[in-house]
């Protein structure tokens, strides 16, 4: 029963940004277009909320269910993974109009081509695995 | 109850998705999606090949149940809490897309053109949902985190590299949409 509640958090995710329509590869498009301020309303209003949350969290010094004080890790500080990176990850995004959550939202869905993606993400990320020690960080 | 059978504002939306961030940092975790992708990789057994993909994936069970519920989540809002709605997209991005040869455009939640079996089993779409599906579970892990675990986990603490992921998404996303999709859909 304690695992449950990860299952409703994420039941609850699946269905809000299917609601957004953060979902669809058609937003994706428009928001590389800056064409709707839709998507940036989503993630602005969620990083403006966020940004309340965590300062509360740090303020009250809020304890998890786990029992221990909720800690942050700073991200590590450098340049070139982020920036290569993350140019990688955006070029996948605009193409299939999904990131790692919608990816599996979509199958829910029906839309069950998604699987394809999603084993092609799993091989990327295996790829990014054989190479991480080439690769600039 | 129909507000509820209609897409949500963006209003709505982005807090409930910060409230999501919120509960998994209450319930001690984090919100990141895309290590997921990580453990899939090594409860298929990854770690033979490198050590990357060397954890007890078990230390990440409750990460594989949000994922299950998104599944979930995604088929109960589908199929229960949505009537059919066309998506109210700027009618300039709907023309744009006629010229690329999607036609369509916001009928539903992806376009037939590249998502129906049709389309995949004739071969060009199922190349783009291969290197697009490639691109972002390269990406996400060499940038160390995706939407959920940078551009909204990271933003919100207030962390720089986090920023320049945000910043790398959409210097890809803009070449891809910009300088890309002519070529691909000419």
């Amino acid at each position: 029963m304690k695992q449950l509640k990860f299952l409703l958090t994420g039941i609850f995710f699946g269905i809000v940004l299917y609601k957004s329509e953060a979902i669809s590869w058609y937003r994706i498009y428009e928001m590389f277009r800056f064409e709707s301020f839709h998507m940036y309303g989503i993630i602005g209003s969620a990083v403006v909320t966020g940004v309340l949350l965590v300062l509360l969290i740090k303020r009250t010094h809020m304890h998890s269910t786990e029992g221990r004080e909720i800690a942050f890790t700073d991200k590590d500080k450098s340049y070139a993974r982020y920036i290569l990176g993350g140019t990688f990850f955006g070029l996948g995004w605009a193409l299939i109009g999904a990131c790692p959550g919608p990816l599996f939202i979509l199958l829910g869905t029906g839309v069950t081509t998604i699987i394809i993606a999603i084993l092609a993400a799993m091989l990327g990320t295996f790829v990014y695995g054989l190479l991480k020690n080439k690769l600039p960080h | 109850m129909d507000f509820i059978l209609q897409p949500w504002p963006w209003y709505v939306t982005g807090p409930l998705i910060a409230l999501v961030m919120f509960l998994l940092l209450y319930f001690g975790k984090n919100f990141g999606m895309s290590s997921n992708l990580r453990t899939l990789c090594t409860i298929s057994g990854a770690g033979k090949f490198s050590d990357f993909f060397r954890f007890d994936w078990k230390t990440q069970q409750w990460n594989l149940l949000v994922v299950l519920g998104t599944i979930i989540g995604g088929f109960i809002a589908h199929f229960y809490l949505s009537v059919p709605t066309d998506m109210e997209l700027n009618p300039d991005t709907v023309a744009s897309l006629r010229d690329l040869g999607f036609q369509n455009a916001g009928k539903s939640i992806v376009p037939a053109e590249l998502f129906s079996w049709d389309a995949v089993l004739s071969g060009k779409a199922l190349l783009i949902l291969v290197i697009g599906g490639f691109l972002v579970g390269f990406g996400t892990r060499y940038a160390g985190g995706c939407t959920s675990g940078h551009a909204i986990s990271g933003l919100s603490n207030l962390q720089l590299p986090s920023l320049i992921a945000v910043i790398g998404f959409f210097i890809g996303g803009l070449i891809m949409i910009h300088f890309l999709f002519p070529i691909i859909f000419n």
